[in-house]
């Protein structure tokens, strides 16, 4: 297959773009990769994803998919012979898988955001309580879904391993500009050792951004933000 | 073994409605449990702890939350009657309008119900811009899912009643034959199909619900400033 018959448009800051990708390593698929500059949106953008107008979006023999996770199961079915399976291949623990998947979007990420969003100190004290609650009850999924194994997959990464590790950018950023720990060896242990693993993985090192580099891409982000340039 | 599927709901959930949908659908044997949300089960609280909210399955003992994660599970547990289809592709596009219609659709029309004066008026007409977009993917197609019921179907299935309780006590129609004809047509096609026509809870009882849930919006947009 071509690599042209897969695209991906993607912005290198974006957890989320991140998901995409690592799966896309993992079965290994040759695509092209497209960097998107978020001030001004291409066209294949728009009309690839009239909706949202967000990346990620894969683009497969001219056909996109919109939306990190579903994006990552397509990638899993649409190249199922090729590869380890990405999502769990019990209903039960795909159901748990989702489940996570899902608490991490609407749960972790908001209060991550809202740790650096500069909303005063009560708020950022509230928002880290809340981001260290959430991560300790990833921890019991994390013991519970590895069943001893390195990955939430078992011995390879998986479906929630990507959906929460490709947050972990942004985590150590939070931690380092806010001069907190967030992911701590004490609290949750076998997290802690899971992000060393995940973020060194074969899949995933070479699409997880530089700490120092998304910190720079932080600060800047921040200052658009309180000028009132950036939505 | 004997197959313990039980599901816990409320009686007006739009949630629970879909796992209740989905189970019938396949011709599931199942129990269900309508909660009182203000006196939560023992069982509901044990069984999501996280969020503690219906629906909740529990099949032989294992709970599985979240309405939309429940609803894969179902399809995948039971093969029978199939609400996604076979190709990657189409999956991701009936993953894509269940999780538009819970992200962007439920929370337009939400915040259409609950806002007052000019803000209800721009809520509203971003509402029918969300909307527009389900317009437009209905285009050629009897159901979301194509020919028959899909997932997208039971993901967006509240509409078909819900959006006349809301109507009904905000005093302003949301969906109008002329603008949403495709969307329209769904909605009354979905609403009288098998099964789900006989599981919409009573129309007098949730207008009466939705009415008291509003109150406090109206009383304090009403407060002077």
């Amino acid at each position: 297959m071509a690599k042209s018959d897969v695209k991906v448009l993607g912005a290198w800051p974006s957890p989320f773009v991140m998901r995409a990708r690592i799966a896309l390593k993992i079965k290994s698929v040759e695509y092209e990769y497209l960097e998107e500059n978020l001030g001004s949106k291409s066209e294949l953008l728009l009309k690839s994803n009239p909706v949202h107008k967000k990346i990620p979006v894969l683009i497969h023999n001219d056909k996109p998919v919109c939306e990190s996770l579903i994006i990552v199961e397509y990638v899993d079915e649409a190249w199922s012979s090729s590869g380890p399976s990405i999502i769990p291949s019990d209903p039960y623990d795909r159901a748990v898988a989702r489940f996570w998947a899902a608490y991490v979007d609407e749960k972790l990420f908001p209060a991550l955001k809202s740790i650096g969003s500069g909303d005063g100190a009560e708020a950022k004290k509230a928002a880290i309580e809340q981001l260290i609650e959430g991560l300790v009850l990833l921890e019991d999924a994390f013991v519970k879904c590895s069943k001893g194994k390195p990955f939430f997959g078992g011995s390879q990464i998986g479906f929630l391993d990507i959906a929460f590790g490709c947050y972990l950018g942004w985590v150590r950023v939070t931690e380092k500009m806010n001069e907190v720990k967030l992911l701590d060896e004490v609290k949750t242990p076998g997290l802690f050792k899971w992000a060393e693993r995940f973020c060194a993985d074969a899949a995933v090192k070479d699409v997880m951004p530089e700490t120092d580099k998304l910190a720079e891409f932080a600060k800047v982000l921040a200052k658009l933000r309180a000028s009132g340039k950036w939505n | 073994m004997a197959e313990e599927v039980k599901l816990l709901k409320t009686w007006s959930s739009p949630f629970g409605l879909r796992a209740f949908w989905i189970l019938k659908l396949k011709g599931v044997q199942f129990d269900f449990i309508d909660e009182d949300l203000s006196n939560k089960s023992p069982l509901l609280l044990q069984s999501n702890p996280v969020y503690k909210k219906v629906p909740v399955l529990i099949h032989n003992g294992k709970p599985i939350s979240e309405s939309l994660v429940i609803l894969e599970y179902v399809d995948e547990t039971w093969k029978q009657n199939p609400l996604l289809p076979e190709d990657p592709y189409e999956r991701a596009r009936a993953r894509f309008w269940a999780k538009f219609g819970d992200d962007k659709v439920l929370a337009s029309i939400w915040n259409a119900f609950i806002k007052q004066g000019k803000e209800q008026e721009e809520a509203i007409g971003l509402a029918i811009e969300t909307l527009k977009f389900l317009e437009e993917e209905l285009k050629g197609k009897r159901f979301f899912g194509g020919e028959k019921i899909g997932l997208p179907d039971l993901a967006l299935g509240w509409l078909a009643n819900l959006i006349g309780v809301f109507e009904e006590v905000i005093g302003v129609k949301l969906i109008e034959k002329e603008r949403f004809p495709l969307l329209s047509a769904w909605m009354q096609e979905f609403a009288e199909a098998p099964v789900i026509k006989e599981s919409w809870p009573p129309h007098e009882k949730l207008v009466t619900k939705f009415r008291a849930i509003r109150e406090p919006y109206v009383a304090a947009a009403a407060q002077p400033k």
